[in-house]
């Protein structure tokens, strides 16, 4: 009989993933109810400093892939590692954030395992040994419970939404894994390295719509940002005009965030970009509209002129900053 | 070069969704069902390969008769012909069961690439394009936003987090796209008229068992009334305050 939580722990470039900590924290809080051990499956080249760094969640062992060749993301192999973690520890349930990698592994991994996955799960609760979660569907206006039938329960979790709780270091066991088989080489990864974090990692997203007015005035939303150390985002409608990258782009054609704050910026709050946005703790609409529908779903709003208004918020920010 | 696209039909993403008194599926009535935006990116980049490579495109779709229209609006726009798995109730079944279906289908078929969509926007999945390559043992690059083609491999480009990775694969492969790829055409008149003639192989099938169950779905909560802070710039101070002092996220 299957029993713990294996979860795979994400990183890049021998950084670890912040989002990592939710899921270990999420596996130790299913751990509790169900028993067994607390793995994490580790994969990388350079990799055996970050062990220190995620023991301190409290992990029983540790599953690792250390090897030269791993160096570069390869979906196919990755999951094969994680099969044969999976294949060691034998656990009920594996968790795996709902990150570009994490998207690409959990179905592999299920299929290879035989094992159901809910994808990008906001909520989770175990009853009498089996994990129930809760996922949006149709962008969010549903809400979805699912109870799993298969062994193992794999999921993957939304970034951000599951809270970190941080415990003593505990040195877990160390279990080396091989690299496995070339499946699907990398040739060549590109980083366009940021100053600013990546928006569906970042607490705090500054974005604009076609209220900007043109590609010259993001300096706006991008001085915000860079005060408020924010990401910065778009609407679809700034982006298929050619204002900004599609990387930006939130929404259901875009990205699903859930920072704690999301300031929107002259977007209307069309239905397709709240599909993206709406797990955001706190929402700031500045609309010139009143009745621009992004009011409906905002926390706290500023009816006014964008252009007179961020400038105000950046210097607000910076005074509060001293 | 034979190019094979799942294109799945979905309710538009302006639907306002309602559930049935069963609280398990949405009230049908007054939705209209479109081809799921990501796959017309799948779609429109196999239709440029065919033109730039020769070859045939074929749509296979998963869904229930309703899916008809859609499939021809996919020969419209240039697909040669289509494979149509009818199955009813399968709108938000698990994934397993959907890739096990295609698969299956795919499986009888001669292709040298596979396109689907990133994901399905009903229900969110992700999971189809990397099953299905899975059950075909073949390689997959999900989420591509570039895609670079000889006749025996192509190099696809997907975007991650802070950056992007370029993956060499060669054929038979699975792509799945994001938006970006391309601009998806729209059909013409002429497209229009030819897609009539063109040929829908209808199968009936039927779901195995699934690995999740489904307990509910339901409305999310209400989000709470939100507070309008001010008017113009003078605003500004009030709300950093509030962010700062009350909601306590800067
Ligand atoms: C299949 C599909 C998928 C889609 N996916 C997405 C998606 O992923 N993300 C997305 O965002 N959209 C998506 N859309 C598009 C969406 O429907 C909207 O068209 C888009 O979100 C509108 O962008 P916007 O709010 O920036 O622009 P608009 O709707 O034009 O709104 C601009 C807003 O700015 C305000 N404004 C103008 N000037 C000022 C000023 N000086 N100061 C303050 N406010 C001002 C206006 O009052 C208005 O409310 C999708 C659509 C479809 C059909």
């Amino acid at each position: 009989m299957a029993k713990g939580v294996l979860v795979f722990v994400e990183q890049r470039e021998g950084v670890l993933k912040s989002t990592a900590f939710e899921a270990v924290t999420l596996g130790k809080e299913i751990k509790s109810t169900i028993g067994g051990d607390l793995a994490a499956v580790l994969i990388g080249s350079d990799v055996a400093g970050i062990i220190p760094e995620i023991s301190e969640q409290g992990l029983d062992k540790v599953y690792i892939a250390n090897d030269e060749e791993l160096k570069f993301y390869d979906g196919g192999r990755y999951a094969g590692i994680i099969e044969e973690a999976a294949n060691k520890a034998d656990p009920a349930v594996i968790i795996i954030v709902a990150s570009s990698m994490g998207k690409d592994i959990a179905p592999r991994l299920a299929s290879a395992l035989g094992a159901g996955v809910a994808t990008d799960c906001t909520a989770v609760e175990v009853d009498g040994g089996r994990i129930i979660v809760t996922r949006p569907v149709y962008a969010g206006k549903a809400l979805v419970k699912l109870k799993f039938k298969s062994d193992p329960q794999v999921l993957t979790i939304r970034p951000n939404v599951f809270p970190v709780s941080r415990q003593e270091p505990n040195p877990p066991e160390v279990i080396k894994l091989e690299a496995g088989d070339r499946k699907e080489p990398v040739e060549r990864v590109e980083h366009v390295k940021s100053e600013r974090p990546e928006l569906t990692e970042a607490s705090i997203i500054v974005s604009g719509g076609r209220g900007m007015g043109g590609p010259e005035n993001f300096h706006l939303t991008e001085e915000l940002a860079d005060e408020l150390g924010a990401a910065v985002g778009a609407s679809r409608a700034v982006v298929d005009a050619g204002w900004r990258p599609h990387s930006e782009q939130v929404g259901q054609t875009g990205k699903t965030v859930s920072p704690n704050l999301y300031i929107a910026c002259g977007i209307s709050g069309a239905i397709q970009h709240l599909a993206g946005m709406l797990s955001s703790k706190n929402i700031v609409a500045i609309n010139k509209d009143p009745d621009a529908p992004i009011f409906k779903v905002a926390t706290y709003g500023i009816v006014g002129d964008l252009f007179e208004v961020i400038p105000r918020m950046v210097e607000e920010v910076r005074k509060i900053k001293g | 070069m034979n190019i094979i696209v799942c294109m799945k039909s979905v309710p538009s993403s302006e639907t306002k969704v309602k559930v049935n008194s069963n609280g398990k599926s949405i009230d049908e009535t007054d939705i209209v069902y479109e081809i799921n935006p990501y796959d017309e990116y799948a779609l429109e980049e196999a239709i440029k390969i065919k033109e730039a490579h020769g070859g045939k495109v074929v749509i296979i779709t998963l869904g229930a008769p309703t899916a008809t229209q859609n499939i021809r609006k996919g020969l419209a726009m240039g697909a040669d012909e289509a494979v149509h798995l009818i199955c009813e109730n399968i709108e938000l079944a698990d994934s397993a069961i959907v890739a096990d279906l295609l698969a299956a289908a795919i499986k009888e078929m001669e292709f040298d690439i596979i396109f689907c969509g990133k994901k399905a926007i009903d229900c969110d999945n992700h999971q189809v394009p990397n099953r299905i390559a899975q059950l075909l043992g073949i390689p997959a690059v999900t989420a591509i936003s570039g895609l670079e083609l000889t006749p025996e491999s192509a190099k696809a480009t997907r975007n991650i987090e802070g950056g992007s990775e370029t993956i060499p694969v060669d054929f038979p492969a699975l792509f799945s796209a994001e938006k970006g790829l391309n601009e998806p055409r729209y059909a013409s008149l002429p497209g229009i008229m030819a897609a009539k003639k063109k040929p829908i192989d209808e199968r009936q099938v039927s779901a195995g068992e699934q690995l999740l169950e489904l307990i509910s779905l339901e409305l999310p909560p209400p989000k709470p009334e939100g507070r309008i802070v001010g008017e113009g710039p003078e605003a500004a101070v009030e709300l950093i305050r509030i962010l700062r002092e009350e909601a306590k996220v800067i």
